[in-house]
């Protein structure tokens, strides 16, 4: 796995200050969304999206762990945010809550069976695990099968903010995008993020000098999927609604395309990456039934051609650490 | 007891498909070391190319030709994605592999939908030649617990008999070796003066002809549809991690295997039909992290 | 810059004014059709509904009385997000006044929902779902063409009255699997016949057979097929491959399109039995309106019931249109005058859009021709029973729709 990162650049305070700019940079640009004119809805999704490839972006680029199955951390929040605020009448916050925590534990069981393979094997069993969970899904009925949750009503955050206002929402979520992106940054700076990195380019190595490198790994596969189910509560928020496509491996799919896209194991790639497919999705669709022709020949010049991903080989071009 | 003598005779008939799938994925993760999701759309070219021999009002090909050309066509057509795509990808992580086979999964299945829409196009099970009481492949007979189709039944057959000959040209054959050892290390084989790039185009070509092969066998049975392949990938994906990556006869005994083990649950849960392959690959590689019969990876 | 904008209208709409127009009333309208236009439900709706669309546009007259008519299309690719991202945009920056076709249940569900938050029209032509008309119904909603409990009412009814007592499912383990089957169990207990079992099989199953087995052991003279597409036409394929309609006993596919037909080929389809509300070779009108359709579509293909359904939907919301006369911008008042009006259009006949949003007309139960009997490359159905509206839709006392309880 290691083939997949740019290790020819190392963190230098200089590099975490670029880090810290671009960070500023960006949470600047998105905080001024809403008077742009710009749709915030397109925003609102994308930003869902980002956090989500970032959480995973935690697990391959500084873990080296592939998950081919983290729609279910996506799909298991959503189901319970929309249950929670639709059937029990919770205020949001609370189905936020209930959500992540519910993809916590079930980042907990699933982690402990699937930590202990590596490489493809993992990859094989967190997508036999989340079609497992598809499964239980399709069966249960408080998820109306394909019809999904519908018509989550939104209620009012901490009984102040009134989220059917699309401007407040946009902030909610913004603000939710933003807790779990600095979770992260401050996750791969600490020395846990280092250890974890060190477990990525060579375990026994890191075995041998004293880390339980497991430990680690579970640790990091928790973190990551919590905040994928953050991610999946947000995306309730702003959809209204909470379906069986976002558990379907197709997701998955889409999570790891975004995440390359973008750049592996860089900080802001992923949320490049989430902003370029969610665009691709909602512009490209003036062209019917080109759109999926088009989404493959991106693809195939993304491997081609820029293996980096855009903020990788930009942050190559200009050897800095992004 | 009948019935469950049918569901597993279904069992295995349906194995036969994933055997020659996974097959094919199995030789080309082997020799190429790429994952190679295209797998689903190049089955789905063979069943089209199948049609359009038939369907060409000058060439008007049938069943039994098309068995030959249809896999040797869309072999030629991995052959050319060999060269002019993949064979840049040696070296990197299987990532990217899988990724690029992704999105020519995604440009082919595109096309093919946008010119021939989604729900897809007839073919008949061959009528000919007839022999006797018989009309080809059509019809069936009665085995007292169940009605075999005739066709079914050459199904099974037949990809028995490709499998273990794909088998014995890797394992037994002198090209079998060359090819096994140039992916071991390909700068020693290639100072024994042969062309190891094109024997990897080659093997390619094999894998991808098998899979339409598949997809001609199938072309009676299903509907011959741009998405044919989608949903199979992964099931057949799983077969290939079961049996161990890269394992000829692993793939071939899991893929049978998992026929079985799948028409059992249709007959005893059939929601889960779909969804048991995933236990049992779970099983698997908790008790056995390299698969049934593989190598560590 | 709103303000400038409305400014500059403003003075235009003085300067014409003065020129002696009469500029009392908004009339421009924004349609957008919103379907699957590369997955599954791309052939019975996709382009074709869009060209629907602009075919209803253009016959609508509403040009020439000063009108102006736009159409948008977008892909929902089959997922409720997409499909609720895509409304919401429509109505808040391209101003769509109405969206139509949405096949797929889930993802016509969830538009239900955007429709009525923005108060904007819906006319749903592509999905199966009766809760668009029930359990969720919407002021805002008018759902055309058919739906489950009509798909199962009628092919069930018939059926058992023509000696089909006896029945096995093969039911798509998903909601509307589920729906169908209940609704045609209850059809077909009320009628004298019996259900002696059933299969769930998962969706996207490419082989039946051991489905079929079951089936066959049963010994039900009817084999209801409560599944949709792909795994339809696979049924119905692998079910002659195993002799099942030549040992008696009867397929009923209780959701299958034209296209659907096409793809299993006469050979293999012939004799099967189901029900939709329109087919291109009824009568002259259709006839008239399919060969000018077809000639405009890339493949050559008559329109589907789904591609009818928005035309047809879209001529009776132009009607509407046409009564008030302009400012087609509150959804609920449009929709309340298009239950107002009667609906009588060339491809559905006459009907009524019933105060829970459901629209009446009649259904048809056809079987397959045999290819001997076919005379081209559409001719597919034969004509073998006609089920007045009034008894093949939900009838109203069983709604549970709020709208009815004021």
């Amino acid at each position: 796995m290691t083939a997949m990162t740019d290790d020819t650049i190392r963190v230098t305070p200089r590099a975490m200050r670029d880090e810290i700019i671009a960070f500023c940079a960006m949470a600047g640009l998105l905080a001024i969304v809403p008077l742009t004119g710009i749709y915030p809805f397109f925003v609102m999704q994308a930003l869902c999206f980002a956090l989500l490839a970032c959480a995973f972006n935690l697990l391959i680029g500084y873990g080296g762990l592939l998950s081919f199955g983290h729609a279910m951390f996506l799909g298991t929040a959503g189901y319970v945010t929309a249950h929670a605020l639709k059937v029990w009448a919770v205020p949001p916050e609370l189905g936020i809550l209930a959500g992540t925590a519910a993809a916590a534990a079930l980042a907990v069981i699933t982690g402990l069976v699937a930590i202990r393979r590596q490489g493809i094997y993992f990859a094989m069993i967190t997508l036999a695990l989340s079609q497992l969970l598809y499964f239980v899904y399709v069966q249960t009925p408080f998820t109306h099968g394909e019809d999904g949750i519908q018509g989550v009503p939104l209620g009012h955050l901490f009984g102040i903010f009134n989220l059917a206002n699309s401007t407040i929402l946009y902030y909610v979520v913004l603000a939710g995008f933003l807790f779990g992106f600095l979770l992260i940054f401050r996750t791969i700076n600490s020395p846990f993020g280092e250890v974890l990195k060190a477990v990525r380019e060579n375990e026994p190595r890191a075995i041998s000098l004293g880390y339980k490198t497991e430990q680690y790994k579970l640790l990091a596969y928790i973190l990551s999927g919590s905040l994928a189910g953050l991610a999946g509560s947000l995306k309730v928020l702003v959809a209204q609604n909470a379906s069986l496509t976002d558990v379907e491996v197709a997701m998955s799919g889409q999570i790891v395309l975004m995440t390359l896209v973008g750049g592996l194991g860089t900080v802001f790639g992923p949320v490049v990456g989430a902003f370029v497919i969610i665009a691709m999705q909602q512009y490209l669709a003036g062209f019917g039934q080109w759109v999926t022709v088009i989404q493959g020949c991106i693809f195939v010049a993304c491997v081609l051609t820029f293996r980096r991903g855009v903020i990788g080989e930009i942050a190559h071009y200009f050897r800095r650490s992004l | 007891m009948q019935a469950l003598y049918a569901q597993l005779l279904v069992g295995l008939i349906n194995g036969s498909f994933y055997a020659l799938l996974s097959l094919g994925l199995a030789v080309i993760f082997g020799m190429l070391n790429i994952i190679n999701f295209a797998h689903g759309a190049v089955y789905m070219m063979g069943a089209f190319v199948a049609y359009f021999l038939l369907n060409n009002t000058y060439l008007s090909i049938g069943y039994w030709p098309a068995l030959i050309i249809a896999p040797i066509v869309v072999g030629i057509f991995g052959m050319i994605l060999e060269r002019t795509m993949l064979q840049w990808l040696a070296g990197l992580d299987h990532l990217y592999g899988l990724l690029l086979t992704f999105g020519l999964a995604l440009i082919i299945q595109g096309v093919f939908q946008n010119y021939f829409g989604s729900s897809g196009l007839p073919y008949a099970i061959p009528d000919y030649p007839a022999i006797g009481g018989f009309h080809g492949l059509q019809g069936g007979i009665n085995l007292g617990f169940m009605f075999l189709p005739i066709y079914r039944g050459w199904v099974v057959i037949f990809s028995l008999v490709v499998c273990i000959g794909t088998w014995y040209l890797i394992e037994r054959t002198r090209l079998g070796a060359y090819l096994r050892a140039a992916t071991e290390n390909p700068t020693l084989v290639r100072a024994f003066g042969i062309n190891v790039p094109r024997m990897i185009t080659l093997t390619y070509g094999l894998g991808v002809g098998l899979a339409a092969l598949a997809g001609v066998l199938s072309a009676p049975i299903n509907q011959v549809r741009p998405l044919m392949g989608e949903n199979l990938i992964i099931v057949v994906f799983a077969v290939v991690v079961i049996g161990g990556m890269g394992s000829i006869m692993g793939s071939i005994v899991t893929g049978f295997t998992l026929g079985v083990i799948e028409g059992l649950t249709k007959y005893f849960y059939p929601e889960a039909s779909n969804t048991v392959v995933f236990v049992f690959m779970v099983l698997v590689l908790l008790v056995k992290p390299t698969g049934l019969t593989g190598r560590a990876a | 810059m709103k303000n400038s904008i409305s400014a500059l209208l403003l003075g235009t709409a003085l300067t014409l004014a003065s020129a002696g127009f009469a500029f009392a009333q908004d009339k421009t309208v924004k349609i957008g059709a919103l379907s699957d236009q590369s997955g599954l439900y791309a052939d019975l709706g996709g382009p074709g509904s869009t060209l629907a669309a602009q075919m209803a546009a253009e016959d609508s007259g509403l040009a020439a009385k000063g009108w102006k008519i736009d159409i948008i299309s977008g892909d929902h690719q089959n997922k409720p997000d997409i499909g609720t991202a895509i409304a919401r945009q429509w109505f808040d920056v391209d101003k769509v006044d109405v969206i139509v076709d949405v096949p797929n249940s889930g993802v016509a569900l969830a538009v239900n929902n955007v429709v009525k938050e923005k108060n904007g029209v819906y006319i749903n032509s592509g999905a199966a779902t009766s809760d668009l008309s029930n359990a969720q119904c919407s002021p805002n909603t008018v759902h055309w063409t058919y739906d489950t409990y009509m798909l199962a009412h009628t092919t069930g009814q018939a059926l058992v009255k023509a000696g089909g007592d006896s029945w096995f499912f093969l039911t798509a383990d998903y909601a509307f699997g589920a729906a169908l089957e209940r609704d045609t169990a209850a059809v077909i207990n009320a009628n004298g016949g019996k259900v002696v079992g059933g299969v769930k099989h998962p969706l996207n199953t490419s082989d039946f057979s051991s489905f079929l087995l079951q089936a066959q052991s049963s010994k039900a003279k009817i084999i209801g097929l409560a599944n949709a597409g792909g795994d339809t036409t696979n049924s119905i394929k692998q079910a002659a491959e195993f002799g099942i309609v030549k040992g008696g006993q009867k397929l009923a596919a209780l959701l299958l399109f034209l296209t659907d037909i096409k793809a299993i080929g006469l050979e293999t389809a012939q004799g099967l039995n189901f029900t939709e509300t329109f087919y291109w070779d009824l009568n002259d009108q259709t006839r008239a309106f399919s060969k000018k359709f077809a000639a405009r579509m890339k493949n050559g293909a008559p329109p589907t019931m789904v591609q009818a359904g928005v035309y047809s939907g879209l001529i009776h919301y132009f009607k509407a249109l046409d009564a008030l006369g302009g400012n087609p911008h509150d959804g609920v008042k449009v929709v309340e005058k298009m239950k107002s009006i009667p609906t009588d259009d060339p491809l559905f006949g006459k009907g009524e859009i019933q105060p829970n949003g459901r629209t009446i007309h009649s259904a048809y139960l056809f079987e397959v021709k045999k290819p001997s009997e076919s005379k081209g490359p559409w001719d597919f159905y034969k004509l073998v029973g006609t089920v007045p509206g009034d008894q093949a839709f939900t009838p109203l006392s069983e709604s549970k729709c709020a709208l009815l309880k004021k």
